[in-house]
């Protein structure tokens, strides 16, 4: 019971820190981006092969992640993404649907559909175990590290959005370009550093998460469903809505598939349907938001 | 005395005087009327293409089959235009009516009736209903929400159809699909020769209903809701009535063409229901051009080809060409593709 309560949290905190990014650029920027899920891929198999390859321990590994997609998302977002900020919907969904095909059948030709495995260090493979009966607790350790490192993730993030002088940039930037460009704001370097660090998180997730998700080049595709659901379900005008929602969507999907195995998924796409006919801009916004 | 009746003035100039707008009695045709008509008016390519398409599994009987998918891959994208390109409605899970349609006609022909006309009606009509019911979701919200919803609805019956494996036969697909003779005169021959025409006729039926909605005064509103839902709203259109209408009208038509696969090919597996055939319907709509039921046609021969083509150079990463194809597609800019001229010089301002 509780245990599976803690992989959840473990799962939705897995879950927000992938799907973030995403929250900035559809929130904040307004562009829908489906290949989101193609940027936590890259950074799953950047660790894979920074492992393997180089030999790196698992720790280095995490930033390199971060930073590695980081930089691929900004070469992007520099090339590909800023002509479509201001173009119809439909224009960006095909755009990126596109892209993450690319990325899909590129692995595949590149590195093969197998799935990779990583090698976890020995301090995080055991589990403790509190309690026991019905309050049994076992906690993976390395459900812990993630919880940890989400939880410090979201606390920065939080801090840098609502006090850091780029967090009131950014949402000046956000509010009205123009007016926030007029005042001396270069938008699109604000726009450009958002992006990369939205794209790195997702990196950071997908490294952090290959062992649970698992890593095969349809990644982007098979978890582009979850990443949406947070984000539209827990709305875009916070970092904390997504949060909530990402924590949710774990909780419940841990827990459906433990007590209902032959409903699968069928539970959280319903939920997903009813949550978004009941309040359309998500759970947790404010009104007024886009 | 005979002659002519006096009394009515005749009227001076053209029949159709260019004068002030008449009011015409029934029959008339007035001048803002006339634009509206000359946009409806048949062309001559068009029915050289149908009589083409009807033609073809006469001369190449060997690509009946092809013939055969591709007219239900049409019809299932100018069901698609019908909320996308009409209405604007953003989707991303169209497949579930294909796939509803499919499951369903195949079921119909499997434990009711194996008649071909009769499993197409009653899909066509089980599938308006499921429409009916979806419409809901997807009155309220923004692109996104609609995005998730759609997208959410076919996920949900793809999970339906797999677990409910005593009925659909889940991941092995339903096989054992039997079919009848079209009207009981024609039967379903192994080259698909019966099954293409039987495919081309009902999508030209459909097609013409198509054609007569888009171009009614209802199409109109359709579009005036596409460009601007306020000020529809605002001029007195149903919006919310009218999306409920036109989607459950496209998710029929979409469950027609899924059922028409279904009997033609006596087979209805997981992948009717599938992400890649709503992405796959939408990339067919774009290439072929939104807003025109002939881009659907012009969509799906265009990307069969293309599917052919590739699929035979590198058989594996189908994938990646398509990508590519999405997203030079949109960097060009969708509505500059189908005039070349514009390829190349500014970007009007």
């Amino acid at each position: 019971m509780l245990t599976i309560l803690f992989d959840g949290i473990a799962y939705g905190m897995l879950l927000f820190v992938l799907a973030v990014g995403l929250a900035v650029t559809l929130g904040l920027m307004n562009f829908i981006n489906l290949a989101h899920g193609a940027f936590a891929m890259a950074g799953g198999y950047i660790t894979v092969f920074a492992m393997q390859k180089a030999g790196l321990p698992f720790l280095a590994c995490l930033p390199l992640a971060f930073v590695g997609v980081a930089l691929i998302g900004a070469l992007l977002e520099r090339t590909l993404y800023r002509p479509m900020y201001g173009k119809p919907h439909l224009d960006q969904v095909l755009f990126s649907i596109g892209l993450a095909f690319m990325a899909v059948a590129g692995l595949d030709y590149f590195v093969g559909s197998s799935q990779q495995n990583i090698q976890l260090p020995e301090w995080l493979r055991g589990r403790t175990e509190i309690g026991d009966g019905a309050l049994l607790l076992g906690m993976g350790h390395y459900r812990l590290f993630i919880i940890a490192v989400c939880a410090v993730l979201t606390v920065v993030l939080q801090f840098i959005l609502a006090r850091t002088r780029f967090g009131s940039r950014l949402r000046a930037a956000v509010d009205d370009p123009r007016v926030a460009s007029g005042l001396g704001i270069n938008v699109n370097v604000v726009f450009l550093l958002t992006f990369a660090v939205g794209s790195g998180l997702a990196g950071l997730g997908g490294a952090l998460g290959a062992e649970i998700l698992g890593l095969d080049p349809t990644f982007p595709l098979k978890y582009m469903i979850y990443f949406l659901i947070v984000v539209s379900v827990g709305g875009t005008s916070s970092i904390t809505g997504p949060l909530l929602a990402a924590l949710l969507l774990g909780i419940a999907d841990v827990a459906g598939k433990y007590y209902i195995p032959k409903m699968g998924a069928f539970t959280v796409y319903l939920l997903m349907i009813l949550i978004l006919m009941w309040r359309p801009q998500g759970l947790f916004t404010r009104k007024g938001a886009r | 005395m005979s002659g002519k009746t006096p009394g009515r003035p005749k009227f001076s100039g053209s029949p159709r005087g260019t004068g002030e707008a008449k009011p015409g009695p029934g029959g008339h045709v007035t001048d803002w009327q006339k634009p509206l008509l000359k946009k409806a008016r048949w062309r001559w390519w068009e029915f050289v293409l149908w009589a083409g398409a009807f033609a073809l599994p006469l001369v190449t009987p060997s690509h009946s089959l092809m013939i055969n998918e591709i007219a239900i891959v049409a019809l299932f994208a100018m069901s698609l235009d019908l909320i996308l390109g009409y209405t604007g409605i953003v989707s991303l899970g169209h497949a579930a009516f294909f796939g509803f349609g499919a499951y369903a006609a195949a079921l119909f022909a499997k434990l009711v009736m194996p008649d071909p006309t009769v499993g197409l009606a009653v899909a066509i009509v089980l599938c308006a209903l499921l429409g009916a019911v979806a419409s809901i979701t997807i009155l309220r919200g923004t692109d996104l929400t609609r995005l998730m919803v759609t997208l959410g609805t076919a996920l949900l019956l793809l999970e339906l159809a797999n677990k409910l494996d005593w009925l659909t036969g889940g991941a092995d697909g339903l096989q054992g699909v039997v079919m009848g003779p079209v009207l009981g005169l024609f039967e379903f021959d192994l080259f698909g020769r019966t099954a293409a025409w039987y495919s081309l006729t009902v999508v030209l039926v459909l097609f013409l209903l198509m054609r007569r909605l888009v171009q009614s005064p209802f199409g109109a509103t359709l579009k005036a809701i596409r460009d601007n839902r306020l000020r529809a709203m605002a001029i007195g259109v149903p919006v919310a009535a009218r999306m409920v209408t036109v989607y459950t009208i496209a998710a029929a038509v979409a469950g027609a063409a899924g059922a028409l696969l279904a009997q033609t090919t006596g087979f209805a597996s997981l992948d009717v229901l599938a992400f890649d055939r709503s992405a796959d319907v939408l990339l067919m709509l774009v290439i072929g051009g939104v807003g025109w039921l002939y881009g659907g046609v012009a969509g799906a021969i265009v990307f069969r080809l293309l599917q052919d083509w590739l699929s035979a150079v590198t058989p594996q990463y189908w994938m990646f060409w398509i990508g590519l194809i999405l997203v030079l597609l949109v960097l060009v800019g969708r509505d500059r593709l189908l005039r070349p001229r514009t390829w190349f010089g500014r970007k009007p301002a």
